[in-house]
């Protein structure tokens, strides 16, 4: 036990010795928590718009006023032929061009019916899809309008009409932040968890203190833990002043209690640690290990379900969220921070996070030799 | 009893096409309280060597054992009573004097007071800095701190890889006492050197050289073994002097030597013979017999090899 105490805080006092880790430890939660929400925005604005009106009526000026004011569109440019609106396209700074024919209000009076053309940038393919989607909804909403306008109180309706109204559970405001914080905080937990804690051992390997170590009576399992359970605490501390964060900067108050958060956290550390452990005893250098830790991280993060659903890629990647720890992380969060599950409710991921937690660290452990 | 022995040790690096012998057989036994030194030039195996017995790396094949334990087997036993001083600098560069030398008593199981008369002599030299960190310590304080910390469990054998590479003369002069003086506590000691002139301050030394060792004996055995004759020469312009040497029929072996050329000279030679080669070219050569030191003895050997 003296030996324990005596790694901790050696590893302790290590770690506040150096300041850039400090740094690290304060900033990137604060920088990441204050800016990334902002940006990783699913909602898609100024969207630049050109139109090509042929017709110059006064219901395709309406049309173009209702598409403006939506607030999701910007004219860029208001012309007559459709080579100028695609030469805006090609200079990119258009993203969708929207053609009236010549005669389209003479066609809807007259045939109660008109066509309309939408070309669309897909260069940026997110931006493409939702302003199609909101263009084609904004118009639909026209054409109610203008049969309104001239059914005048029908005595019984012409045809049948479905309407769909929605409400959001959960998120009733769909406020995209909602469900983005605790992910991002998901990232910055698994981060310090395991990567800090691989780099800090590839280090020792690095500079060669380990060996000072390793001729020493000292217990592996000493060792590890020494190593393990500052980072731990490292890692707690961290989910902490996140949550704080996006509290104080997002107001987000998790529906459901903390202890639950902090329990699956507890365990959710353990296997990322376990990780860590497993990354430096394969590793030689900080360099490899850096590199290593890079490419999990982006494989982490984009198999996870914090950007996109996971329930839209193809059945292979799917099978790979299975087994990254940070979607099941992300899964709970949103799930107490959002819907205020229980303790019961997570209980599948719990255990499954247990496994990972076991089966990494007994790799890791079994995998870490004193002598080559 | 031996307090290190090492039977017919072998150990290879790499694979197939790219294998390195680093140790090929190698065998020798350390007395007790014996100030052992282990010479060769560098990749002649002693760090391998040492990493074996201590613990570190497995033998491909042969035995070896420290203090009567198996360094295969009874490895947990040695750590518990050898002190290690890897030849790079590994101590905690963030931690100061103190809290290393405090943390490497700890994970040994004992405390800083309880072995200080071991340590004293040395500590007490660098006690002042001791809230200094160990990164910012000077060549020779690093040395002297890494030999306190190894030294702090009070080990039966201490094992010491270069300890003098990189080191000031006078350091070196001051280390090899602390030695000396550590000897007389009853500890074996390994030392690791690629330095030959060292090796007169040993009680014995093996010479290693490509895994394999040379010799085993003490400074004055190696000198004694040294039968031929040997003269030194001197003259303003060395470099012809030193191809006229080799041109000369006597000459078994010459080498540069400090200001001198030392001239190995085939049985039945002598200095005569030499100056009486050298008048025409080299009038004002100096020539003179002189006695062959451990570093002449090492050449001869190593060339021989």
């Amino acid at each position: 036990m003296r030996t324990l105490r005596f790694l901790l805080q050696k590893e302790f006092r290590q770690i506040f010795r150096d300041p850039s880790i400090i740094r690290i430890i304060f900033m990137m939660p604060s920088i990441q928590l204050l800016i990334l929400p902002w940006a990783a925005d699913y909602e898609v604005k100024n969207i630049q718009l050109s139109v090509v009106d042929h017709d110059h009526s006064q219901y395709s000026r309406q049309l173009v006023n209702k598409v403006t004011s939506s607030g999701y569109f910007q004219l860029q440019d208001y012309s007559g032929s459709y080579s100028n609106a695609l030469q805006q396209v090609e200079h990119d700074k258009a993203d969708l061009v929207l053609e009236i024919p010549a005669d389209f209000e003479k066609n809807l009076i007259r045939d109660n019916e008109s066509t309309l053309f939408m070309a669309i940038n897909a260069i940026n393919g997110v931006k493409a899809n939702l302003g199609g989607a909101y263009l084609r909804s904004i118009v639909q909403d026209y054409n109610r309008e203008v049969r309104a306008k001239w059914v005048q109180l029908p005595r019984f309706s012409p045809e049948v009409q479905l309407e769909v109204t929605s409400s959001n559970w959960f998120n009733a405001a769909m406020n995209y932040k909602l469900f983005m914080v605790p992910g991002i905080l998901v990232v910055l937990v698994t981060m310090v968890g395991s990567f800090l804690a691989s780099l800090n051992i590839v280090r020792e390997k690095e500079i060669g203190t380990i060996e000072q170590i390793n001729v020493t009576p000292v217990k592996k399992y000493h060792f590890i833990l020494g190593k393990l359970i500052p980072f731990w605490i490292l890692g707690l501390l961290i989910l902490s002043i996140g949550l704080t964060i996006a509290w104080l900067a997002y107001g987000i108050i998790p529906v459901g209690s903390l202890l639950v958060i902090y329990t699956f956290a507890a365990v959710y550390l353990l296997a990322v640690l376990g990780l860590g452990l497993l990354l430096s005893t394969y590793t030689s250098n900080q360099q490899q290990a850096m590199l290593l830790s890079f490419f999990l991280m982006m494989v982490f993060i984009l198999l996870s379900g914090l950007y996109t659903s996971i329930d839209s890629m193809p059945v292979w990647a799917r099978a790979i969220t299975k087994v990254n720890p940070v979607t099941y992380f992300i899964d709970v969060m949103r799930m107490v921070v959002l819907k205020g599950s229980g303790l019961k409710d997570i209980g599948p991921h719990l255990l499954t996070m247990l496994g990972f937690a076991l089966v990494l660290n007994s790799w890791a452990v079994l995998h870490y030799k004193k002598r080559s | 009893m031996a307090s290190v022995t090492v039977n017919n040790i072998t150990k290879h690096y790499g694979k197939k096409k790219e294998l390195t012998q680093a140790l090929r057989g190698v065998s020798f036994t350390v007395e007790q309280g014996e100030l052992f030194g282990i010479i060769g030039p560098d990749g002649a195996g002693k760090t391998s060597l040492f990493r074996i017995l201590t613990t570190l790396l497995l033998p491909d094949a042969g035995a070896a054992s420290v203090d009567g334990l198996d360094v295969v087997k009874d490895f947990k036993a040695i750590r518990q009573r050898v002190g290690y001083m890897p030849g790079r600098f590994s101590l905690y560069q963030d931690l100061t004097i103190e809290e290393n030398l405090e943390f490497f008593a700890t994970i040994f199981n004992t405390s800083v007071s309880e072995n200080y008369d071991l340590i004293k002599d040395i500590y007490s030299q660098i006690e002042p800095f001791k809230k200094r960190r160990a990164g910012k310590l000077s060549g020779g304080m690093k040395q002297k701190l890494a030999l306190c910390c190894a030294l702090i469990h009070k080990p039966s054998v201490l094992f010491l890889d270069e300890p003098t590479t990189g080191v000031d003369a006078v350091s070196r002069k001051e280390f090899w006492e602390m030695l000396r003086n550590l000897k007389k506590q009853g500890i074996s000691i390994l030392v690791s050197t690629p330095y030959m002139d060292e090796a007169s301050m040993c009680d014995r030394v093996a010479l290693i050289q490509n895994g394999s060792i040379l010799s085993v004996d003490s400074p004055e055995g190696v000198i004694a073994s040294f039968k031929q004759p040997l003269v030194a020469v001197k003259d303003r312009n060395m470099l012809p002097l030193l191809n006229h040497l080799q041109a000369f029929e006597g000459t078994q072996d010459v080498y540069p030597f400090g200001e001198y050329h030392h001239v190995v000279l085939k049985d039945g030679y002598s200095a005569a013979e030499v100056s009486t080669y050298l008048q025409h070219q080299h009038a004002q050569a100096e020539v003179q017999p002189v006695r062959a030191d451990i570093e002449d003895c090492f050449i001869a050997l190593m060339k021989s090899a």
